[in-house]
């Protein structure tokens, strides 16, 4: 079994990210997606693996060919990973905010 | 609704950027910055130490439920009133590392402020593991809710 990859591994890769830009326009398959790259066709092979074991890319089959795609919902998961961090400092700054609002100076 | 706090972390850089409009004098919004007793109330943490000027230090420490405690602390390197404080900040026993952070204060009306926050990191993985702590530390305090709730209900 392949333990569940970290998908911001897999997205720190400027491959597979270039990969998914280009998938995400159509459905591709391996063969279609390899002739945009200069790497290896393995190589290429190895990262559309990696891509769809954290779920990034999900696979059709058409008759004999697979065509990859992109998985929407986990793309947007992704697209959101700023937002936690965002959330913390907002509520800090919201907290800032409404005790200065009732702050008395010292004399 | 427009969001009040904007974050600005670009894809492979060491640094980011957090901008945040004030419904605040900018006096005010300076103070909360160098007042002990305001910093402990927003940060959530205790102040032992807080020099506020250029070469002064500070230290912070926060204690978790279990009663371990976090030490973070730092230098400032330039300290200009209502304006502007560069400083260092580490949070100690992390591999976190070292960051450098400029802050800017900037009046927008007589009665709103705005503050822009520079850090830098020591390298891209550590800005990307520091992003990603908050989003640890959402799902620990959404855990610690949900436990609250059950403990309640027990």
């Amino acid at each position: 079994m392949n333990l569940r990859r970290d998908v911001f591994q897999a997205i720190a890769d400027p491959t597979r990210r270039a990969i998914l830009l280009l998938v995400a326009s159509q459905a591709m398959t391996a063969g279609a997606i390899a002739s945009n790259f200069d790497t290896a066709r393995p190589t290429v092979s190895k990262h559309l693996q990696i891509l769809t074991e954290c779920e990034l890319l999900e696979q059709t089959q058409n008759g004999r060919e697979i065509y990859y795609h992109i998985n929407a919902k986990k793309m947007k998961a992704i697209a959101d990973f700023i937002e936690p961090f965002r959330k913390m400092w907002d509520d800090r700054f919201n907290k800032l905010e409404s005790i200065m609002k009732n702050y008395k100076p010292k004399k | 609704m427009e969001q009040k706090t904007k974050v600005n972390a670009e894809d492979g850089k060491q640094e980011l950027f957090i901008t945040r409009e004030f419904d605040l004098p900018l006096e005010l919004l300076f103070t909360a910055y160098t007042e002990p007793e305001i910093v402990e109330q927003w940060m959530g943490t205790k102040v032992l130490q807080l020099e506020s000027r250029k070469y002064g230090s500070y230290q912070f420490e926060t204690s978790d439920p279990k009663g371990n405690k976090y030490r973070f602390s730092g230098v400032a390197h330039e300290f200009i009133p209502d304006k502007k404080i560069v400083r260092t900040f580490e949070m100690e026993g992390t591999p976190f590392g070292l960051q450098l952070e400029f802050y800017e204060f900037e009046a927008v009306t007589d009665s709103t402020s705005k503050l822009l926050m520079h850090v830098i990191y020591e390298s891209v993985e550590k800005r990307d593991a520091v992003i990603k702590q908050g989003m640890v530390r959402g799902i620990d305090l959404a855990h610690n809710r949900i436990e609250k709730i059950l403990q309640k209900q027990l």
